[in-house]
């Protein structure tokens, strides 16, 4: 009785954890359908049209890709920088445990709030404008709490062992942690950059908020242009009323989740490919 | 090796035959983690070119003790030193010595084998050289073979691997990973060696090995040897200090301090009543 | 008296341990650290800066007390309450769908799952919390409204039932995730303290393992509705733009999140009043979540195994 109890239980359980798991399949397998029509190499290089049969995420791509380029820039050396700080210098002093918990709390604000920050920061005090470099810098702080994070995790794995063997050799603190710290972390914080990065690229409402606009047709010749990028684009497909750019918006999220997917793989790629090394 | 500094204190207390200099001299040194002290009051004397054995009870402070001999017990949060180590007379917790520059002179090897995962062998050797940029610029490709050559062959694994200079460190054996993590310390050209149970986590036969090597390494260098193992203690060092609860309770010649302690706490610790 | 080995080294090298820029470099690497007590900084100087501004002129007492948001229209009125009725109607709903289901998805990867399966399912919930949320909400509009429509009369287009529903399943994977986290810190004997004494497995898991992990619970659930008071897009695209002082889950309204979109998205001249109304927004939802955060980490703080 009580086993008929437990199994009962367990199908509950499996069956609450499947239905997420079955609206994923159901939401790609319905996206990839809907977007079908609208695949195409035609597709990847097309600018936005009013017909949606000749609209293209070229300029969205472009942007997407630079943005991404361009915040790993931002968001690394600062991300990586503080993580050290605070694993390898910061031990208990006050400021570093402050920090600690500035960092836990900005993980937890809104994106879109980070738009607004952007918005009166980079876009107006900065004078930058709506344009790339703007929304990269905003992406860049966006993501800065996860940087900070996945790093410290990747830096608090390598073997204090390493360390001391560093210090006992004569070599300064600075020495071990470039030489001897951040080699073994590498894959580690490579990984979290990865994914951090691909978080940012999936982001919509900051750069809405900053103004990026949906109706691109040229690509940015710098930092300071006016840009797209691809959740822009699939957004405003999204928000036609008209059925036909329903197929826009699909073809839109396939090539997004594809991008994505490359990103996550390359991340999982990294983390299989040196762990061997980096778990000694 | 180098010329020694010339005026030397005349060698003290207690272990030290009367004819070897003084190398490192421990005086009343104190040690602790925040309010807890671990090492009380400590003196005692390493004579130059010998090796001291350290045995005692897990816990008693022996890896502290020998961490405060290249001031690597500070880097420890909350970690209290007092008291004084001299190195050739010469106080390393005097306000003006940097515990970076000491540590080049002092060597440490550690319990676990921790060569750098990231680093091939050859670089495993040179990884303290190159680490504080004592190879930058100036030295010629076989002047830095010869040291690579030199460090592996004093720690007796150059014959092993000699033909695989280029392969991780990581594939090594445990053993043989200890003694590369020797070979790395050596190439610094240290004068002191601190081992903390170098053999604790290798096979008898790997432990054999390092103790032969300890015998020759001796000629060289001066040398401290944590140990669990009172027979590593009297087959490989000169002197063994018994410590109990931080305090040393006795120091002596180790074929003496084996026989004929002059201590009951040693006597009851050597013959396995505790510990 | 410095002793000149010591400085110098060993055969004549010319060895220094260069302190300044040991000192350098840690100065810049706290620099790096900085810049997020900056972001920080800077979120509360921009919202607080502007809201002052726009309180000066509207009244705190018209924010309060007022029962209508209509900033963009001719004769405005500014009542925040419609905005956080929207959030909390789509937040509520959200969190009806993620919890009890997020909680079992849990108890299942903890406590019932084999090994095996569990290092299959870990990571697809982590890619299903990796999509991004302009998916869901496409998904949302175009896929759930349609088919809720069917069943749900009087369902209009836009609504709060369905971008609620998907949000829940958007911060399913962020529940059971952290549950599952709480549930494995609970310690083994405490579970067979309650299998000696000839309790079911079931029995346990309700009696035993989900009281001892309930601060660690919490915390997942509160982190949980700071998520999706903060969510944009879902509400953005399928829950409307009709603040509405409301509890009917079948009308279109609007969210904080979804206006601050709505007034981005459109043509309002800088330095307006209606400008302003996206940073006083902004700030409330600031606050919002931050009160959430750290409820969740005060919660986490008390669990066992936690705060480390
Ligand atoms: N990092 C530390 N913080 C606090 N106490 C420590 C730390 N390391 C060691 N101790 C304590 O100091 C004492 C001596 O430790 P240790 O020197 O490692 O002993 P041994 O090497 O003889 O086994 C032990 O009681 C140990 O618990
Ligand atoms: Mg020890």
């Amino acid at each position: 009785m009580s086993a008929r109890r437990d199994l009962w239980f367990t199908l509950l359980c499996a069956a609450a954890l499947a239905l997420p798991l079955g609206v994923l399949v159901f939401l790609f397998g319905d996206v990839l359908l809907l977007g079908l029509e609208r695949l195409s190499p035609a597709f990847l290089t097309s600018y936005p049209s009013r017909h949606a049969e000749h609209a293209g995420v070229l300029p969205g791509l472009v942007g997407t890709a630079l943005l991404g380029v361009m915040t790993a820039g931002l968001a690394l050396p600062f991300g990586v920088g503080a993580a050290i700080y605070l694993e390898e210098y910061g031990g208990n002093r006050r400021i570093a445990r402050a920090i600690e918990v500035n960092v836990a709390n900005l993980a937890g604000v809104p994106s879109v709030v980070y738009g607004i920050l952007g918005l009166a920061v980079f876009v107006k005090t900065l004078g930058l404008g709506r344009s790339l470099i703007a929304g990269a810098a905003t992406l860049a702080l966006l993501v800065l709490p996860i940087v900070i994070v996945s790093t410290r995790e990747a830096l608090r794995a390598v073997p204090m062992g390493l360390r001391e063997a560093g210090l006992a050799l004569g070599a300064t603190r600075w020495q071990t942690i470039r030489r001897v710290v951040l080699p073994a972390a590498a894959p580690g914080i490579l990984t979290g950059a990865i994914l951090a990065i691909s978080r940012a690229l999936g982001e919509t409402a900051p750069l809405i908020v900053i103004g990026a606009v949906a109706y691109i047709t040229y690509l940015p010749d710098g930092p300071r242009a006016a840009f797209t990028a691809l959740p822009i684009q699939i957004f405003s497909w999204v928000s036609r009323p008209q059925a036909a750019f329903a197929h826009n918006a699909a073809a839109g999220i396939v090539v997004m989740l594809l991008l994505l997917l490359l990103l996550n793989a390359a991340a999982v790629l990294v983390r299989d490919r040196f762990s061997r090394g980096g778990s000694r | 090796m180098i010329a020694a500094p010339a005026p030397r204190a005349p060698p003290t207390t207690t272990a030290a035959d009367a004819t070897t200099p003084v190398k490192l001299a421990v005086r009343a040194l104190d040690a602790g983690f925040g309010a807890t002290p671990v090492v009380r009051q400590l003196t005692l004397d390493v004579p130059e070119r010998r090796v001291l054995a350290i045995i005692g009870p897990s816990g008693c402070g022996k890896s502290t003790l020998v961490r405060c001999l290249n001031r690597m017990h500070e880097l420890v949060p909350g970690a209290t030193v007092g008291g004084s180590v001299l190195l050739d007379d010469h106080d390393i917790y005097a306000r003006d010595v940097d515990p970076v520059l000491l540590r080049r002179r002092i060597g440490m090897v550690f319990q676990k084998p921790n060569p750098f995962p990231t680093m091939s062998i050859r670089e495993n050797v040179l990884a303290g050289l190159r680490l504080t940029g004592a190879l930058r610029g100036g030295r010629k490709q076989p002047a830095i073979d010869g040291i690579v050559e030199q460090a592996l062959t004093r720690a007796a694994l150059w014959d092993e691997v000699k033909d695989r200079l280029a392969a991780a460190g990581g594939s090594l054996s445990g053993g043989q990973q200890q003694r590369l993590c020797i070979a790395r310390a050596l190439a610094v050209e240290p004068e002191v060696l601190l081992m903390d149970e170098p053999c604790s986590a290798l096979d008898p036969i790997a432990t054999a090995r390092i103790e032969d090597l300890i015998h020759v390494l001796r000629e060289r260098y001066t040398i401290v040897l944590v140990t669990h193992n009172m027979q590593q203690a009297a087959r490989a060092s000169d002197l063994t200090a018994f410590l109990l609860h931080g305090e040393l309770i006795e120091c002596a010649p180790t074929e003496r301090l084996f026989t004929q302690p002059s201590d009951r706490r040693t006597e009851d610790y050597i013959t396995g009543k505790f510990g | 008296m410095v002793p000149s080995e010591l400085v110098l080294g060993v055969h004549g090298r010319a060895l220094r341990a260069a302190p300044v820029r040991e000192r350098l470099v840690e100065l810049a690497l706290l620099a790096c650290a900085g810049v997020s007590v900056v972001t920080t900084v800077g979120i509360v100087l921009v919202l607080a800066g502007e809201s002052v501004a726009f309180f000066r002129e509207v009244g705190l007492r018209a924010f309060l007390f007022d029962t209508q948001w209509t900033p963009l229209f001719s004769s405005p009125r500014y009542g925040i309450w419609p905005l956080i009725a929207g959030t909390a109607l789509t937040s509520g709903i959200a969190m009806l769908v993620a919890v009890p289901l997020g909680l079992l998805a849990a108890v299942f990867l903890a406590e019932l799952a084999p090994d095996g399966a569990r290092r299959v399912l870990k990571p697809l919930l982590e890619v299903l919390a990796g999509v991004p949320t302009l998916v869901y909400g496409a998904f949302a509009l175009l896929v759930v409204t349609p088919a809720l429509q069917r069943v749900v009369p009087g369902l209009a287009g836009f609504n709060a039932l369905s971008p609620g529903l998907v949000m829940g399943v958007m911060i399913l994977p962020l529940v059971a995730s952290l549950s599952d986290d709480a549930l494995r810190a609970v310690p083994m004997p405490q579970r067979e303290g309650a299998w000696a004494l000839g309790a079911g497995r079931v029995p346990t898991i309700l009696r035993v393992v989900l009281p001892a992990a309930r601060s660690g619970i919490v915390a997942a659930g509160t982190l949980a509705l700071g998520r999706a008071v903060g969510e944009t897009m879902i509400v953005a695209i399928a829950a409307g733009q009709e603040p509405r002082l409301t509890l009917d889950p079948r009308v279109p309204i609007e969210t904080m999140t979804a206006f601050i979109v709505q007034v981005s998205l459109g043509d309002v001249a800088a330095g307006t009043l209606a400008s302003r109304t996206i940073f006083v927004v902004g700030a409330a939802l600031f606050v919002l979540t931050l009160v959430l955060n750290l409820l969740a980490r005060r919660a986490v703080k008390t669990a066992p195994g936690g705060g480390s």
